[in-house]
């Protein structure tokens, strides 16, 4: 489902680069759940955005289901974005004007979808993760634990392929963050590809496969559980 | 997405900051307003002095004698002579004295304008009296101080009398009141009802001003217009030494440059209106640049999950369409109660003109349009890995 192959990113600050990316390489099949873990400036926040599409490598190659994804445009990204990745973050990064519904409605306005379908995909998704009382709070009115359970039902309903979260926990105390992650490991068990990144190696033992990254290396790539 | 959409998200953007929207509305409201509230009031005045102008017919031809000091003066003595000799073509001849004058009756006082003319004038400007009678022959004769009051000076200096045969003082000398005219009920600012007319020979002395430099003529039919015209310049170059002196035209040169000056007036108007629209524009753009720097973080969101910069640009352009639309709307709102009120305050006749509501409506979009875009584009560009990083 994902292939990268020596993959490289650079940045480029005045006189010295950073090799944020420093040739990876990486396999992950449909229905797994791996974590990405590292200390902090190792590269998986780079790594994420080139596995979400968000950014191209500087070199190196990245089939997605198929597709050759390095070479395309920005247009074709968002494309790839809005169906085949659902993106988790650490900051929520939800819309704060609008309600938990439309936040979650927001991929499917992008996909095109009537506004009957966004509605009830978009409810059943929040109800999925537990927040079907909570359709109409802006995210101001609803907890950590609970504005990030709104990401997921954002991630979910467009059904993605691959869900991509980022230090989902990161922002919460120790009892949301095993709620999000369990969430996560049920979303596994029906069948969603995922894909956790994170500093935390407790966090990184609740998946199945742990990859370990260290300047913009793998050093280790285990099955766990 | 559908184009419904990025209306609602832009309808929920607006409301979500009612004041700013307000305030950068403002702009638009203004300009749209003014602007239509100055095209009906333009069109209202040109359009009650055509309708006069018209009234009155296409026979009538205006004489203004320019020069001063001749000592060939031409009188109007010389003119009635001249017209009587010319009956086939010329019907009626009034000179005219005008002036600002103050009259008292009783403890109230009111100024007016005066004019001083004979009796052909009632004739030529199609003018009845409601009561009493109009100045004769003889009252030019005998400079009797006789006056014909209009109806606005009639209500104002006896609103519960009768006023003819009282004395009433006109500058301070003593005058009789012979004769109210009929009401005219679409003259200009009521200038036609706010008058008062006097024998020109008494008019001459008041005024202090023997010599008469303006005419009225009506020609017998609006056919012998042209050749009285030629006449009347043939008459006067006897008097003077070259048509530099002395303006002749008729009720269609007229209409000719009030067609001009409302053409002017029209000119002066639009760039009035142009400059606000684009005051309005830029202030529409300043607060869209900040709107777009506050929702950097907003843009990242809708870019990771799949905006194309094409849904951001219509998301944002939109937005700023629909301010600069319902400012347009709320500016045409502002203008007709403006129109209505003054209108009623009976001031300035005016006449609404859906196509200045269109035209500005129109316009009001396209401001938005173009200041929208490039508020809108910067926000399209944004890198979404920068932008959800932005605090
Ligand atoms: N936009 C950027 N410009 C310059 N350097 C960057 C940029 N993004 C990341 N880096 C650098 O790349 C390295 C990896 O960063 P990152 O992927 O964010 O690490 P992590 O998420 O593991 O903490 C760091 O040294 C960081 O400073
Ligand atoms: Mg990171």
């Amino acid at each position: 489902m994902i292939r990268i192959e020596n993959m490289h990113k650079q940045y480029i600050m005045g006189e010295t680069v950073v090799k944020a990316l420093n040739g990876i390489d990486l396999h992950i099949r449909a229905h797994e759940f791996v974590a990405v873990v590292g200390p902090s400036g190792s590269g998986k926040s780079t790594l994420m955005n080139m596995l979400g599409c968000l950014d191209t490598p500087s070199s190196g190659n990245y089939w997605l289901e198929d597709s050759e994804v390095s070479e395309l445009n920005e247009d074709k990204l968002a494309e790839i974005r809005n169906s085949k990745i659902g993106f988790v973050f650490q900051g929520f990064n939800l819309i704060p004007k609008l309600t938990a519904l439309e936040n979650v409605e927001l991929p499917m306005i992008y996909l095109g979808s009537s506004s009957k379908e966004r509605y009830e995909k978009s409810k059943k998704s929040l109800e999925n993760v537990g927040l079907g009382d909570r359709l109409y709070h802006k995210p101001a009115e609803l907890s950590g634990g609970q504005q990030q359970r709104v990401a997921i039902a954002r991630a979910l309903v467009t059904k993605p392929p691959i869900i991509l979260a980022d230090e989902p926990t990161g922002n919460l105390d120790s009892k949301s963050g095993d709620d999000i992650i369990n969430i996560f490991k049920k979303l596994n068990d029906e069948g969603n590809t995922i894909i956790l990144i994170t500093h935390d190696n407790h966090i990184a033992m609740k998946a199945k496969r742990v990859v370990r990254i260290m300047d913009g290396k793998i050093t280790e790539d285990m099955e766990v559980g | 997405m559908g184009t419904w959409q990025a209306y609602r998200m832009a309808i929920k953007s607006i409301l979500s900051n009612k004041i700013r929207s307000f305030l950068t509305m403002l702009g638009v409201i203004i300009g749209v307003g003014a602007v239509i509230t100055a095209v009906a009031f333009a069109q209202g005045s040109t359009k009650s002095i055509t309708d006069q102008l018209t009234s009155l017919g296409t026979n009538l031809i205006r004489v203004n004698i320019r020069a001063r000091n001749s000592n060939r003066d031409v009188k109007y003595a010389d003119l009635a002579d001249f017209s009587s000799q010319n009956l086939d073509i010329i019907s009626a001849i009034a000179p005219s004295i005008s002036g600002n004058v103050t009259l008292k009756y009783g403890t109230i006082i009111k100024d007016t304008s005066l004019i001083g003319t004979t009796p052909d004038y009632a004739l030529i400007n199609k003018r009845s009296i409601q009561s009493g009678r109009y100045i004769l022959s003889i009252d030019n004769d005998l400079r009797q101080k006789t006056a014909v009051i209009g109806s606005a000076v009639k209500n104002e200096l006896f609103p519960d009398t009768e006023p003819l045969d009282k004395s009433i003082k006109i500058n301070g000398e003593i005058f009789k009141v012979i004769g109210v005219l009929e009401e005219v009920a679409d003259g200009v600012d009521g200038t036609d009802d706010d008058q008062v007319i006097i024998p020109v020979a008494t008019a001459q002395r008041l005024m202090k001003n023997s010599r008469i430099s303006n005419y009225t003529i009506l020609a017998t039919t609006a056919e012998s217009v042209d050749l009285a015209m030629v006449k009347l310049e043939e008459f006067l170059l006897k008097f003077y030494s070259d048509s530099n002196s002395f303006n002749i035209f008729n009720s269609a040169q007229m209409l000719d440059t009030l067609g001009s000056i409302t053409g002017i007036m029209m000119g002066v108007l639009g760039g009035i209106a142009t400059i606000s629209l684009v005051v309005g524009g830029i202030g529409i753009m300043n607060i869209m640049l900040v709107s777009v720097t506050e929702r950097t973080r907003e843009i990242g969101i809708r870019k990771a999950i799949g905006a194309k910069r094409k849904n951001i640009l219509v998301q944002f352009l939109i937005e700023a369409v629909m301010v600069t639309g319902i400012g347009g709307i709320a500016g045409i709102i502002l203008g007709v109660c403006a129109i209505t009120i003054i209108g009623k305050m009976g001031l300035v006749p005016a006449v609404y003109s859906p196509i200045w509501i269109f035209v500005s409506f129109g316009i009001s979009l396209i401001v938005g349009v173009v200041f929208g875009m490039f508020p809108a584009n910067k926000a399209a560009r944004l890198n979404p890995i920068e932008a959800l990083r932005y605090e």
